[in-house]
């Protein structure tokens, strides 16, 4: 993170992470909200990138900005209710709240951290992730599939017809 | 640059020549960023000039090709044999006046089509037109066309969205329809051949395929056939362009575009075949490597002589086959294809383990593997069919079946010959 190279595009992803946000939450448009929000997801694969996490950015522009947002879009567009746009709300203020103590803890967590790095890098960082997923931490991984699974067959079961 | 294979005017691998170029930049005792974005540029520049006159190319002998197999003429008459007419529908499509309708959302009607073409282009980031003519050899290459190909329907459907056109929104949601249904396929095509090859890099499976002599189609021959469906599904052509269908909405998520914005959308479908082309070539038809005749002949001929060839493919199942309906193509995608793939997986894994384990050669297991999957897929794909019901009817039709399905009367020909 020294040279003028990752400078330069470490804050240009910031502008655009950090500002597509703002109007992801901002927008009134529904679907302008969305495109903002894909914007975001694709300038935090942007900052994967910069950490030479490369599986982790790819995974990101695939599951966030490409399937996500779909699924977004796919609510939106079956929503009776989804021409109100962002209408003003009850909700606004504890939102706001909400939001703001999530934003300090994350913050705060994030400076009081001893960020430990490794020594080495990885050549190729999709190999070691898969490595630990499938040893290391194949607990948690398989707990996540088969809840994944019930949630599919949940979805089924609340669409059938009979 | 440190394995540069020979010299510069060696046009087996044009990255020779790159390579020499930036070599001499770096002696010039230049900054050391400046070879990297030199090189970038130049790779850019480079896949950038090939794809816009491919598609000039193309066009011609797309529209030719379709002519002659619909028994018409097609162009003919700018230039020698209509070469011309390719140039003359740019020169009409830039200087033709865009229309904005009154009521569309202007910001991502006008951002769509000025996007449309990135996702596209970025493919060829990854795909190596040679040795060292590759821009980039991402590790996670095979996911990373997945992504920026699922990137692209979301850019169709913005523009569909901001038509505000109800026919452009029914285009733009079967974009997202089938985007879920065949990025699936699409995943678990490109998943065995990384289970085979056991990396996610491009260069990298090429140089599998180079090692073993032998290329994926043969060892997963169920894939390419999904992969090239899934693929000609995302590009919306013609067997299956439901997002665009003219028979049943007008133009889709492009009714209301035109002028350049149109020609837009239509570069970058062109250019979208071109890369699902490369891809295959790329991942199942062994890249720039031809069994050792890459040796002799540039493997960026033989590169683009695939990817050309198999874009001969789209254009020639473009006019013999009609229109899928959007039902037919979603349940083929889910009921049909799905647990196929699944099977397939399952069974790749076994055989890559089963070589591992045994520490088998290579000369004897994947023989065996290339038939037992080629027996395999057909049996599954027949008995699956089977199953779900489709029987098929082989052999010659006696007379024609629509009449006596839709209950007309079929008089049998009398032996004079009158009806």
């Amino acid at each position: 993170m020294d040279d003028t190279g990752s400078v330069v595009a470490f804050w240009a992803l910031a502008v655009l992470t950090v500002g597509s946000a703002l109007g992801a939450a901002a927008v009134r448009d529904l679907v302008r909200s969305v495109v903002c929000l894909v914007a975001t997801f694709v300038g935090v694969a942007g900052f994967f990138v910069l950490l030479s996490a490369d599986f982790l950015a790819v995974a990101q522009v695939l599951i966030y900005a490409g399937a996500i947002s779909v699924l977004m879009v796919f609510a939106i567009m079956l929503t009776p209710r989804a021409e109100r746009n962002n209408a003003e709300t009850f909700f606004r203020w504890p939102a706001l709240a909400i939001a703001l103590s999530l934003l300090g803890t994350i913050a705060a967590v994030a400076l009081t951290t001893d960020w430990a790095t490794t020594g080495q890098g990885f050549e190729e960082t999709a190999s070691v992730i898969g490595n630990a997923l499938l040893s290391t931490y194949v607990l948690p991984f398989e707990i996540a599939s088969v809840l994944l699974l019930a949630a599919m067959v949940g979805a089924i079961l609340l669409v059938q017809e009979d | 640059m440190e394995h540069l294979l020979a010299e510069w005017y060696d046009i087996r691998d044009l990255g020779n020549a790159v390579g020499h170029f930036l070599t001499w930049v770096d002696d010039r005792g230049g900054p050391s960023w400046l070879p990297y974005f030199v090189s970038g540029i130049i790779g850019v520049v480079a896949i950038l000039l090939w794809a816009v006159l491919s598609q000039l190319g193309f066009v011609w002998i797309e529209r030719r090709l379709i002519g002659r197999i619909q028994v018409r003429l097609g162009p003919n008459r700018v230039g020698p044999f209509g070469l011309l007419q390719p140039l003359a529908d740019a020169l009409k499509v830039l200087t033709k006046e865009m229309i904005t309708p009154a009521n569309v959302d202007r910001l991502l009607f006008w951002g769509a089509p000025a996007v449309v073409v990135m996702p596209a282009l970025v493919v060829f980031a990854v795909l190596p037109f040679g040795e060292h003519m590759q821009l980039t050899d991402l590790s996670v290459g095979l996911l990373f066309v997945i992504a920026v190909g699922s990137v692209n329907s979301l850019i169709v459907f913005t523009a569909g969205w901001s038509s505000s056109n109800k026919y452009s929104l029914l285009g733009a949601m079967r974009t997202i329809a089938m985007l879920i249904s065949y990025e699936l396929i699409q995943v678990l095509a490109l998943l065995a051949v990384a289970v085979y090859t056991n990396t996610m890099r491009m260069g990298g499976v090429v140089a599998w395929q180079d090692h073993y002599n032998v290329w994926l189609i043969f060892l997963q021959p169920l894939p390419v056939f999904a992969y090239a469906l899934a693929g000609a599904v995302e590009i919306n052509r013609t067997p299956t362009d439901i997002a665009e269908a003219e028979s049943e909405i007008v133009a889709g998520y492009h009714t209301e575009y035109g002028g350049i914005r149109w020609g837009m959308f239509q570069v970058a479908e062109y250019i979208a075949g071109f890369a699902i082309a490369a891809i295959v070539a790329t991942v199942y038809l062994g890249g720039w490597t031809l069994f050792g005749l890459e040796e002799w002949v540039p493997g960026w001929l033989i590169f683009l002589g695939k990817v050309y060839t198999y874009f001969f493919l789209f254009i020639w199942l473009r006019g013999t086959l009609p229109r899928l309906r959007i039902d037919q193509l979603m349940g083929f995608a889910w009921k049909y294809l799905l647990p196929l793939m699944l099977v397939n997986i399952l069974v790749s894994g076994f055989e890559v383990l089963i070589w591992q384990e045994k520490d088998l050669s290579a000369g004897v297991v994947l023989p065996i593997f290339a038939i037992v999957n080629a027996g395999l897929t057909v049996a599954m794909m027949v008995g699956w069919a089977r199953v779900m019901g489709h029987t098929g009817s082989i052999g010659e039709p006696r007379r024609a079946q629509l009449i006596s399905d839709v209950g007309g009367v079929y008089y049998e020909p009398l032996p004079g010959g009158r009806a």
